[in-house]
């Protein structure tokens, strides 16, 4: 309770929550406010916001209406970024903890590996993933997920070296831990505020790697995201710029809401700053 | 009387709100004269480097001189801003910090950190500069100063760096020397030479000395006159010779009951039966390198032999790095040794692995040196002495049962099982370090410096306990330390170490009053305050007869 405290002691973490809570709000609602297929075509293409009542964020240029598309997009997005986050993390988490754990071949292993996905950089990574495995959404989630979990694992193992050689891990052993136990019970629990923090990068980029491969019109087209729609809308992005627009300022206000409260967390968990 | 060069008067020094107390440092008045060593005694939390970083100028944000003055020449320190302090600091009061490696810059050589001090605060040229720090650095007895002046801050040993601390707050001769903690860090041998240059330098230049320290037997070493601080006041001042044999306050009175005395414990019977026996136990440690040249193997542990009778204490001395704690580790399992037998029972566990290993395992448990570092921070401590007993297969309720009746016996409220460490003081964490080593009902109990990172009264309640505990349960204790003092309270035998071998062993009483390996001798002729032995003003540690 009192790290909760602290996080909000913070104005940056209480602004990122807010914003935060606004995008998970406007998800849940997506179905009560925008009943019905949001991919629908709805009136007339290329209204301009806030001109017809109807369609208070206007229409694109198949005549879908913007609003509805915005609404449902939010859970779409969120979804992209929790999963793919907790893939990442999953992978990462194991893998920097085995590799810190027991070190020796088994870390030289694993961190060879590590950096073979590293050293490609992660959007050409996911092209490939995409364009083998095809675009739907699941395919999707699932490959920016795996092309984001070696910071993760370089992270975790630097955690469990420092860790490992504590006292108290050393008094487990001695009391008959098993390294399963020392490891997930014992260490990661400590381990775990940086990796923590961590994540709210990786969501954020999760939803950025979305938007930027449905931008190349390579995500799945069927479902209504926001980089579809920034997608769909660069053709139309001279005269009609407000298609492109609005979800891309939803997108920026979604990736800074989670590196607020990643920063909040941040904030909070680090001792030094609490002193001032 | 000298000259008075510095007075504190009716000094308070305010905490931050939300602090554990409001004041650090509370109405202190104190007088420091010229050629006098003054020592501030105290313990953790005591207020005593808050109060010489109020001199110095250097409290940290948040935390003020609320009340009195600090005069030096006639002018209140206090009321000097940066710009004036700066002119005081190193010219006229020089200061000598706890830990030398993180008070010198490491990418400076030894030279240019003590030549900084001439550039600043005076027009020398060069050469003179060069020259001054070459008679500095053979001032304070370095070996080979002008290889030294060229040497990077790594290069040198724990106490070749403190030397240079020395040497630099002592460079532009301060009539002033506030010296916090400065021989904690240090072995004790080298903590011997450390203070007698302090005393020896002192004398000479006529310095007043301001010592602040936690350790007695420094300040019966180095003191012309004591101040003793509890609680962020000043309880007791006198001359060293009055404080140290006619303490007046009940605080200073059981600070220094609780200064264990260099003398051994009578004699006990002790079992003929050997519980542990290691033959020829070695653990090397190699540096992989690519080059040949480079690679290099390190004797941590080097051909140890030793026998462990039951219901007995051996205690295991040596300075850091000598292997003691190295060998403890491997003892208990948690180093691969490389060559040797390490007989349980009659039974070589050496080289046990899985089930086999946790079979006998149990019996030997260990309570650890840092009550910080030795627990979990995220689990709660029931959960963390619970979880052994249940691991070796007994039901949760009874281990909690179990758990309970540990807390009493090692003093603490068994309510305390459901909070986390960071609740705990570092004299109660150690205990539930030793709660969670006893809930295994364990044959032998390794300690590994139980109780150097305790407070002095802390240390002497601990001690107490394991004392207690070793009666109670018939337990074998293996005890790792680097405190002649405390080794000498609660050992049978004693075993001396140094580069990873035995250099002596035998009866406590043996081994303290009749050495035999010249090593031995220099480490008993280094405890700080040898000469000084307190009559008890507290029995605390019978002899105990089985």
């Amino acid at each position: 309770m009192a790290i909760l405290k602290d996080y909000f002691r913070s104005p940056i973490a209480r602004v990122g929550t807010i914003l935060l809570l606004l995008i998970i709000f406007i998800a849940l609602t997506a179905d009560w406010f925008f009943p019905g297929n949001p991919l629908r075509l709805a009136g007339r293409p290329l209204q301009w916001p806030f001109v017809n009542p109807k369609f208070i964020l206007g229409t694109d240029q198949a005549g879908r209406n913007i609003a509805a598309q915005l609404f449902h997009g939010a859970k779409v997005s969120l979804i992209i970024g929790l999963v793919s986050t907790l893939i990442a993390i999953i992978i990462g988490v194991v893998i920097g903890a085995i590799s810190g754990f027991y070190s020796g071949w088994i870390d030289d292993i694993l961190m060879r590996l590590t950096e073979a996905f590293q050293i490609l950089p992660n959007f050409l990574l996911l092209l490939v993933g995409v364009a083998v495995f095809g675009s739907t959404i699941n395919i999707v989630i699932i490959a920016i997920g795996v092309v984001s979990w070696p910071p993760v694992a370089r992270l975790t193992r630097a955690e469990f070296l420092s860790l490992r050689n504590r006292e108290f891990v050393q008094a487990g052993k001695t009391i008959g831990m098993s390294s399963t136990r020392l490891m997930f019970k014992e260490i990661l629990p400590n381990a775990l505020p940086p990796v923590i923090m961590y994540a709210s990068v990786i969501l954020s980029t999760a939803i950025l790697m979305e938007s930027a491969l449905a931008f190349l019109n390579l995500s799945d087209p069927n479902i209504s995201s926001w980089g579809n729609l920034v997608g769909n809308g660069r053709l139309v992005l001279r005269q009609q710029w407000y298609v492109s627009a609005i979800p891309g300022i939803a997108i920026l206000l979604t990736v800074l809401s989670a590196s607020l409260v990643g920063q909040g967390i941040n904030d909070a968990l680090n001792p030094r700053l609490k002193k001032r | 009387m000298n000259r008075k060069r510095l007075s504190i008067k009716n000094l308070t020094i305010t905490l931050p709100q939300g602090a554990d107390r409001k004041y650090a440092v509370n109405d202190v008045s104190l007088d420091l004269y010229a050629n006098e060593i003054l020592c501030i005694v105290g313990e953790s939390g005591s207020g005593k480097s808050l109060l010489s970083n109020a001199i110095m100028g250097l409290l940290p944000d948040g935390v003020t001189a609320s009340q009195g003055e600090i005069d030096f020449n006639g002018d209140n320190l206090l009321t000097y801003n940066e710009e004036q302090m700066r002119k005081i600091r190193g010219a006229h009061i020089g200061m000598v910090f706890q830990d030398p490696m993180t008070a010198l810059n490491p990418l400076k050589t030894i030279g240019k950190q003590i030549s900084e001090m001439f550039t600043i605060h005076t027009k020398l040229s060069k050469q003179e500069i060069n020259q001054k720090v070459i008679s500095l650095l053979t001032d304070v007895q370095m070996p080979n100063p002008l290889s030294v002046a060229k040497a990077y801050p790594h290069q040198l040993s724990g106490g070749q760096r403190q030397r240079a601390m020395i040497a630099m707050a002592l460079a532009l001769e301060p009539a002033i020397l506030i010296a916090d903690e400065p021989t904690t860090a240090l072995d004790v041998t080298t903590q011997a030479c450390i203070l007698a240059l302090i005393r020896e330098l002192q004398s000479r230049k006529g310095t007043a000395v301001l010592f602040i320290t936690h350790d007695f037997g420094v300040v019966a070493d180095i003191a012309t006159r004591i101040a003793v601080m509890q609680q962020g006041k000043l309880v007791e001042q006198g001359f060293a010779n009055e404080v140290l044999n006619a303490p007046t306050h009940p605080y200073t009175q059981a600070l220094i009951a609780a200064v264990p005395p260099l003398t051994p414990g009578d004699v006990r019977r002790i079992n003929k039966e050997i519980i542990l026996e290691v033959n020829n136990l070695s653990k090397t440690y190699h540096n992989h390198s690519f080059f040949k040249q480079n690679r290099r193997t390190t004797y941590a542990v080097d051909n140890v032999s030793f026998k462990l009778h039951r219901g007995s204490t051996l205690g295991i001395v040596g300075e850091s790095g000598s292997g003691k704690s190295t060998l403890a580790r491997c003892i208990i399992k948690l180093l691969e040794i490389d060559n040797g037998q390490i007989n349980f029972e009659n039974v070589d566990i050496a080289n046990l692995k899985g089930k086999k290993l946790k079979h006998y395992s149990r019996h030997i448990q260990m309570v650890f040196q840092d009550p910080y570092a030795s627990l979990n921070p995220r689990r709660k401590v029931g959960d963390q002495v619970t979880i052994g007993p249940i691991l070796h297969g007994i039901t949760k309720q009874q281990a909690i049962e179990k758990a309970k009746a540990l807390f009493n016996m090692v003093g603490l409220d068994s309510e305390a099982l459901n909070r986390y460490p960071h609740e705990f003081s570092g004299g109660q964490r150690q205990r539930i370090g030793l709660a969670r080593a006893l809930a295994l009902e364990p044959k032998i109990l390794i300690a590994d410096e139980p109780v150097s990172a305790l407070d002095v009264s802390v240390q002497a309640q601990v001690l107490e306990l394991l004392t207690q505990l070793r009666k109670q349960l018939g337990l074998t204790v293996l005890f790792i330390t680097h405190d002649l003092r405390v080794a000498a309270q609660i050992c049978d035998h004693i075993i001396v170490m140094k580069s990873g071998k035995i250099v002596e062993q035998g009866i406590a009483s043996q081994v303290f009053l009749n050495p035999t390996a010249p090593y031995t001798k220099d480490l008993l002729d280094a405890v700080p305050g040898k000469g000084w032995n307190p009559h008890r003003l507290i029995d605390m540690s019978p002899a105990i007869h089985i």
